[in-house]
């Protein structure tokens, strides 16, 4: 996770919060104790924060800077390379990154090019949301049938929100790791849609 | 019948009846599920007014049907006439100008112990904000 950078910047006036978009605190509470985070994690069964930054995938991370302004969008950034093996993308690069940010030694992006660089939520995407907040309701109230409709509308209508496709099973009793996300994940890279999308910066 | 209608996260049951997959409450109900009014062809809150359609029925006869009011208020509905439960969620238009501004959405959500952060409470801290989920 992230214990590492927020320990080496804690001094510089930085903080890491991550926030779990968990079934339930109990799914996310393993890895928050194996990691001991000094910095907040909180948890986000209900998918706050996907809806307010239109998040559609993990491990998603923003630059804030001290006024509460946005000064990097959206992207991949990954704490370790433990999953490196399977989604080809290196922490080093994105991390070293921060440190030269939270440092001073680089600026985040001026208005002009964040705007430019954020993915801004589509009328369906906010639709699919909509149907994902009632299934987990509905699901929460022992309705698994009603809540099932729900998830999969929710999928269709956004596809690309690996938040409710995958964020969903196991809510829906569906191992999130097994076959069932193996083959969508398939589907989908091989329609030659990417999985994870980090900015170009990141990426090159 | 009473139905459950979750305005964002907030949940809150409203009498309503539901007919053919429609959902129609009063005047009172919507006021006191959501907070809107009718006057004079608007709707208004506390906070703002959206004024009806040309041509819109909403209201009529005391009757506004929901689906209509989440139309008129440019908001997704997703609904389940058979559980007697929706779900209102917030307009990508409102949400696209809030990122657009780049000030950081706030937010209060709870720690493992419980315990509610707010992210407003760490502003003059850089912040590495993450999302992360143990899927």
């Amino acid at each position: 996770m992230w214990q590492a950078l927020h320990e080496e910047l804690r001094d510089r006036n930085f903080v890491v919060i991550a926030v779990a978009l968990d079934k339930s605190a109990e799914e996310a509470r393993p890895w928050i104790e194996k990691a001991a985070p000094t910095y907040p994690v909180l948890i986000d069964t209900q998918h706050v924060l996907p809806d307010l930054y239109n998040i559609v995938n993990v491990p998603t991370a923003l630059w804030i800077d001290e006024r509460g302004r946005i000064v990097r969008p959206n992207d991949v950034v990954f704490g370790t390379d433990t999953f490196k093996h399977i989604t080809n993308l290196e922490s080093a690069k994105p991390l070293a990154a921060v440190r030269a940010w939270v440092r001073g030694e680089t600026a985040g992006f001026a208005p002009a090019e964040t705007r430019a660089l954020q993915t801004l939520p589509t009328a369906l995407d906010q639709q699919a949301r909509a149907e994902f907040g009632l299934a987990e309701w509905l699901a929460r109230h022992g309705k698994r049938d009603a809540a099932e409709r729900h998830f999969v509308r929710a999928g269709e209508l956004a596809p690309h929100d690996f938040t409710i496709r995958r964020g969903s099973m196991p809510i829906r009793g569906i191992d999130p790791m097994g076959p069932q996300f193996r083959e969508m994940l398939q589907t989908w890279v091989g329609g030659g849609r990417p999985y994870y999308r980090p900015l170009p910066d990141t990426r090159g | 019948m009473t139905f459950t209608l979750i305005d964002q996260g907030r949940v809150g049951t409203v009498p309503a009846s539901v007919e053919g997959g429609r959902v129609r409450l009063s005047a009172d109900a919507l006021r006191a599920a959501l907070g809107w009014e009718l006057h004079d062809a608007t709707l208004c809150n506390d906070a703002m007014c959206v004024p009806l359609p040309a041509g819109s029925r909403l209201g009529e006869g005391g009757v506004f049907d929901l689906g209509e009011v989440a139309a008129t208020l440019d908001r997704p509905l997703a609904l389940d006439a058979d559980e007697g439960a929706a779900y209102l969620g917030v307009s990508a238009g409102e949400r696209a100008q809030a990122l657009g501004s780049l000030i950081a959405p706030d937010f209060t959500l709870p720690d493992l112990a419980g315990r509610p952060h707010t992210l407003s409470s760490y502003r003059g801290k850089k912040m590495l904000l993450v999302a992360w989920a143990s899927w």
